[in-house]
């Protein structure tokens, strides 16, 4: 299969990525060699057969619903990765314009 | 007697409980190591001096005192730079992480500062552990000890290449889809992928969670053994780890001695020899299986049918986790920003801060999954793609629960091929897919395996590769270690 230059634009935003000029023309070719090679599964008769979500047969794992405190210390480390801050507060932009 | 850095888990023990040497000494050998190589070699992206010799004196002291040293106390070990150890940078070789501190020490990292390991620093992979050669790091290329031309296979590159060049006695890493298994053989080493769930990720940068585990590289499998046993166990961070069942079903495996594999049934499928396989690569495998079964083990021809579409399963299930575990990398919390990195005038909409940040963030192979993850996932081709692939994983993992019906492990080559050279492949993304051919098929089934040295092809080393059903590392270890003592 082939993608369109249209089709790689659309994943992209899908997925918030904007690319170069460049980039598109690149990932088109690259990402179609990719999908026809996943494309040999439709070969796969899978009918009756249950898809597997979890490898080891785990279900339903449920915990206590307990807030664990963090220490001060972690809390600090945590702010001081903000790309932006206004004292504890996290810094963006609005999401209404 | 071999120099410090050089020495193996055990050795370095026995050498400290005979207190011929401290832990400093180890310490200190290594970090001349890494001094002296590697600024060719590449493995360390961060090395963290004063807290190896911090714990290495803490260990010294209770040896001083009288302590008896446990199995990895004031060993010095590395981590993969997707591994969070608090208080130092964690990138995940990526330009979106470059400034990240980590802020708190994951699972395994804490049973290893635990257990006294000495963490002597952060090793170079390819970029959110995706890659096969360790090329695709945002911030160097790790090369290969035996031939500093080519590849040391990944993405735990620099894991693999560290203890490859004694600059510690033991690393850690991921595999996704090979990414211990694979550098460990083209670097010639020991590499073990644990059962998926028997070691907590709690602290591992999430790449693919449904597929992800925690392993070692070590110099020797007795090594792998004991390091396993310290990082396995059930963690509730992790809401995926499982305990080991201490009443597994009896094996022809259990009890006699250890030198002799008598009883054992070995399965060796025929889909694991390709065309298009290196044939001298081929030829010390099928001599390492010879050698299993000179060792007294008996060898069965078995078919794993599904086996050929393994890869194209993990390339539709594992970049549909990576876009939705790499979607937090947003721009706004941490890591990365276009709100810093560009004047605030060129960012007008959040959509605008997600996909610029994200954009100049992240290097290629991150983008290619996360559009394969987003297409395979959008509307109207979900079932096609996703589910499709979900129903294979199935019948990939019958196929290996019918093959332990008759047999006790599998043995193959870990890769098709020895090393490459650096930049052979960068090109072309597929035939770096193709690397990961031999190990996929044991994430897709949540086995355990583990790659052994077994010679070498055109002078460079070549992998074996044992596999067990899940949760049996014992049998991994009996077979791995049988084989070892005996070359």
């Amino acid at each position: 299969m082939s993608l369109t230059k249209e089709e790689v634009l659309h994943i992209a935003k899908l997925a918030r990525l904007e690319l170069k000029e460049e980039e598109v023309e690149k990932f088109r070719t690259q990402l179609s060699g990719i999908l026809d090679y996943v494309g040999q599964l439709s070969k796969v008769d899978t009918t009756g057969i249950e898809p597997i979500s979890q490898i080891t047969g785990l279900q339903n794992v449920v915990r206590e619903d307990i807030v664990h405190v963090q220490e001060a210390e972690t809390r600090e480390a945590i702010i001081e990765q903000f790309p932006k801050r206004k004292g504890d507060l996290l810094e963006t932009l609005g999401v209404f314009e | 007697m071999p120099k410090l850095n050089e020495l193996t888990i055990v050795q370095a023990h026995e050498g400290l409980k005979k207190k011929e040497f401290s832990s400093e000494d180890l310490t200190r050998a290594c970090l001349a190591r890494i001094e002296e190589v590697d600024e060719k070699i590449g493995a360390f992206l961060t090395v963290t001096k004063e807290l190896a010799l911090e714990q290495a004196c803490i260990v010294d002291r209770k040896i001083k005192a009288g302590v008896i040293p446990g199995p990895l106390e004031g060993i010095p070990v590395a981590l993969k730079d997707n591994m969070l150890l608090k208080g130092v940078k964690c990138t995940a070789s990526s330009k979106i992480l470059e400034n990240y501190v980590a802020t708190y020490d994951g699972t395994v990292v804490k049973k290893l500062k635990d257990a006294g390991a000495v963490i002597l620093g952060k090793t170079n992979h390819d970029e959110f552990a995706m890659g096969s050669s360790g090329e695709n790091s945002a911030f160097k290329i790790t090369k290969n000890p035996h031939d500093l031309n080519r590849v040391p296979g990944g993405s735990s590159a620099g894991s693999a290449a560290s203890v490859a060049a004694d600059e510690c006695l033991a690393a850690f890493g991921s595999d996704t889809g090979g990414s211990i298994r694979q550098p460990a053989a083209l670097c010639g080493i020991v590499g073990l992928k644990p059962t998926y769930g028997s070691v907590s990720r709690y602290g591992l940068i999430a790449m693919s969670s449904g597929l992800d585990v925690i392993g070692p590289f070590t110099k020797t499998v007795e090594d792998a053994q004991i390091v396993y046993d310290v990082i396995k166990g059930k963690d509730p961070f992790d809401s995926t780890t499982v305990e080991h069942n201490a009443s597994l079903p009896p094996l022809t495996l259990r009890g006699g001695d250890v030198e002799s594999l008598k009883g054992v049934r070995v399965g060796v499928p025929k889909e694991y020899f390709i065309d298009g396989m290196d044939k001298e690569t081929e030829a010390r495998v099928r001599e390492g299986i010879e050698q299993l079964q000179k060792l007294g083990a008996e060898i069965v021809e078995i078919s794993l049918p599904y086996s050929p579409y393994g890869l194209a399963v993990y390339y539709v299930l594992q970049p549909a986790e990576v876009s939705a575990n790499l979607a937090r990398f947003d721009g706004i919390r941490y890591g990365y920003s276009e709100l810093v990195h560009s004047s605030q005038s060129s960012v007008h909409s959040l959509f605008e801060l997600y996909a610029k940040s994200r954009g100049n963030g992240f290097g290629d192979e991150p983008k290619r999954r996360i559009m394969i993850g987003t297409y395979v996932l959008s509307a109207g081709y979900a079932d096609a793609y996703y589910k499709k692939a979900q129903a294979v994983r199935t019948l990939v993992k019958r196929d290996f629960d019918e093959a332990f019906l008759k047999v006790d492990c599998i043995a193959t080559p870990t890769s098709p091929n020895p090393a490459w050279l650096i930049g052979e492949r960068m090109d072309d993304p597929l035939s770096m897919y193709l690397a990961d051919i031999f190990t996929v098929s044991a994430n897709i089934a949540g086995i355990p395996g583990i790659s052994v040295p077994c010679g070498k092809a055109h002078g460079l080393p070549v992998g074996l590769q044992i596999l067990a059903p899940q949760m049996r590392e014992d049998v991994v270890f009996r077979v791995a270690r049988a084989y070892e003592k005996s070359v």
